[in-house]
């Protein structure tokens, strides 16, 4: 599998600095292995989509990334020597690490102005939370981010009344208001139109480079659309990695996935 | 949207009104008007009206956790009489020889037992500066342990509930017993005076509503600020979905403490502010029933409003005054039957069945007003 790998145009490309290394990552819930031995490197300011059936663990590895599981086994490394494994889902995320949910998850009773106010990067401490007012750049910041995700007649509304794309878009918004290194991004299309799907690749595009991103996404028009490096996985380990028409060409990833 | 007012210029109108009404007109009424007259507010009224403002205290208490962050403490009452024994301790100190065994430093009770010297945990109490601090913190270090604990190990919903039932019980168990120290079934009672001043004469009464008053108007303005600062939304986030506000970087366990530490200060000053206008506490205010009322008041009233748990506290008391003297038999039925309907047909309570009715009549206003030009011409 790696001389194949090593044969494809994309993977001699997406090599830089690491930033997100997992090693050998294993964890079960009663016996069933979600992930088994997963490895997985993301180089620093890469763009990568993660496929595989229902099952595959793609969410299980979020969870381990962001904190919310405990791997049995193994270990994740972001940077040069941080290891997540130690940390809870709040200590992650004020790594710059953000996790964009399957399910949109928005302050459903918050306006669309208070969910990026919380989401705004600042001091998360209770009493400077308690303390906190919001200054011109701030309020400058949540604007800009209004006009960049289409809600900025909407602001005033309750985040709940939003259709499931709005909301989608507001949760992309309140992750980047965060100012993170490393976003993750759970079928972040879903529900959307196509327009709207369309103008979502377009953004991932202008994020990667300056961000870190890991797409994980059932869409394969999106992933097409995204057009960068593929990794699939199977029964909690990776099955393929390459281009998508290279792992689309994969026997065993037709076999597993994608003849289905 | 920078600066954030804590009320709005009607808000303040209606919070000075009341204000005026309870620190000024009522005391008034009492203490100047002719007795027997249609103006004059009988004594027994005083401290009846005292007694509601600390329950609404002990209200807001509870909507600013559970109607703000969801936390859904049905132990809220044991804050309130912590706070109220803290009172009771240092009332019982100011009887000194006056009780009827004549012991200058030993409570009735205790000689009693025979016991012949104060225990430890008595000690300070007959300074009223020392039982003033321990109102507030006995009830904020119960509260920070068990938050703390709770919060931090992720229980939450009904798992919380059950927690906090559990520890008013628990309480109300060992202060039952009498080598507690604390007067055992009978709890606190035959206060003398309170800084120097006769408890039961009419005009420490008038005193005591007046700073109940004070101290429900402090709390309510100490709630609205919280609940409108950015940690209030944090709040109302962790309600919504508490994940979410984890994978963005805040600790629910220090925002639910926050809140939960100060709704317990606020509800051991009601209770210290409760017991001198009652003239007792006894384990019963531990009770676990007295605790499931307060999240029927705030029911109510309408939660996550702060002025609906204020309402609520008033309406359904003032209705447990009258119905206990009028039919005593059909009280707790009613309080069930209370619960069942507000809960299925009055879900956002009193001040929401109000909000809607102002809704609606301003909007069958703008109809009329857009329909006018029509009939003109």
């Amino acid at each position: 599998m790696n001389a194949i790998a090593l044969a494809d145009p994309i993977a001699d490309t997406a090599m830089g600095d690491t930033l997100l290394y997992l090693e050998d990552v294993t964890v079960s819930f009663d016996g069933f292995k979600a992930l088994n031995a997963l490895s997985l490197a993301i180089g620093k300011g890469e763009m990568r989509t993660v496929i595989g059936p229902n099952g595959a663990g793609k969410t299980t590895m979020m969870d381990v990334i962001t904190g919310k599981t405990r791997p049995d086994t193994g270990r994740v490394q972001f940077g040069d020597r941080i290891d997540l494994t130690r940390l809870d889902e709040a200590a992650v995320a004020n790594l710059g690490i953000g996790r964009k949910f399957q399910k949109p998850t928005v302050f459903e009773n918050l306006t669309v102005f208070e969910n990026l106010e919380l989401a705004l990067k600042t001091s998360r401490g209770t009493f400077a939370t308690l303390m906190a007012r919001l200054d011109g750049t701030a309020l400058r910041k949540i604007d800009e981010m209004l006009a960049l995700i289409g809600l900025g007649g909407h602001k005033a509304r309750s985040a709940g009344a939003l259709s499931h794309g709005q909301k989608q878009w507001l949760e992309i918004g309140m992750l980047l208001l965060a100012e993170p290194q490393l976003l993750l991004l759970d079928e972040p299309v879903a529900g959307m139109t196509d327009i709207e799907t369309e103008q979502t690749a377009k953004l991932f595009k202008e994020l990667a480079g300056s961000h870190t991103l890991v797409v994980v996404e059932h869409d394969m028009q999106f992933v097409r659309e995204l057009g960068v490096r593929v990794t699939v996985l199977h029964e909690g380990s990776v099955l393929a990695e390459g281009s998508l028409d290279h792992v689309q060409k994969n026997q065993r990833v037709v076999d597993v996935y994608l003849g289905r | 949207m920078t600066r954030h007012s804590l009320l709005t210029p009607r808000g303040w109108l209606v919070f000075l009104a009341a204000g005026f009404v309870l620190i000024v007109l009522l005391p008034a009424a009492n203490r100047l008007a002719a007795p027997g007259g249609w103006l004059y507010l009988p004594d027994y009224l005083v401290p009846l009206i005292g007694k509601y403002c600390c329950y609404a205290m002990l209200a807001l208490a509870m909507d600013l956790i559970w109607g703000y962050a969801g936390i859904l403490s049905l132990g809220q009452g044991a804050f309130f009489a912590l706070g109220g024994y803290c009172m009771g301790m240092y009332l019982m100190r100011q009887i000194g020889d006056r009780g009827v065994y004549k012991n200058p430093v030993l409570p009735d009770f205790m000689v009693f037992l025979n016991w012949k010297e104060l225990p430890w945990y008595w000690q300070g109490f007959d300074m009223f500066w020392f039982a003033a601090l321990m109102v507030v913190l006995v009830p904020a270090a119960l509260a920070f342990v068990l938050g703390w604990l709770a919060f931090r190990s992720r229980v939450t919903g009904v798992y919380l509930s059950i927690i906090t039932q559990a520890m008013t019980f628990a309480l109300m168990l060992a202060f039952f017993r009498n080598n507690m120290g604390f007067g055992g079934n009978n709890g606190l009672t035959d206060f003398k005076d309170l800084l120097g001043l006769q408890v039961q004469s009419p005009t420490t009464r008038v005193g005591l509503l007046i700073a109940s008053a004070v101290g429900l108007g402090l709390s309510f303005l100490l709630c609205r600020w919280i609940v409108g600062s950015k940690l209030g939304r944090v709040c109302r986030a962790l309600r919504d979905a508490e994940s979410r506000v984890r994978f963005l970087g805040y600790s629910p366990t220090g925002a639910k403490l926050f809140v939960f530490v100060v709704a317990a200060m606020i509800s051991g000053i009601a209770g210290a502010l409760y017991v001198p206008q009652v003239g007792i506490i006894n384990p019963g205010e531990f009770s676990p029933a007295n605790s499931i009322e307060i999240a029927i008041w705030v029911a109510v009233g309408g939660r996550g409003t702060l002025v609906g748990a204020i309402l609520g506290a008033f309406i359904v008391n003032a209705a447990k005054t009258w119905l206990t003297g009028a039919a005593p038999e059909v009280w707790l039925f009613f309080l069930g039957a209370l619960f069942i309907v507000v809960t299925l047909l009055l879900p956002r309570g009193v001040l929401g069945v109000m909000r809607d009715w102002q809704t609606r009549r301003a909007a069958s206003r703008a109809t009329a007003v857009a329909a006018k030009p029509v009939e003109a011409t």
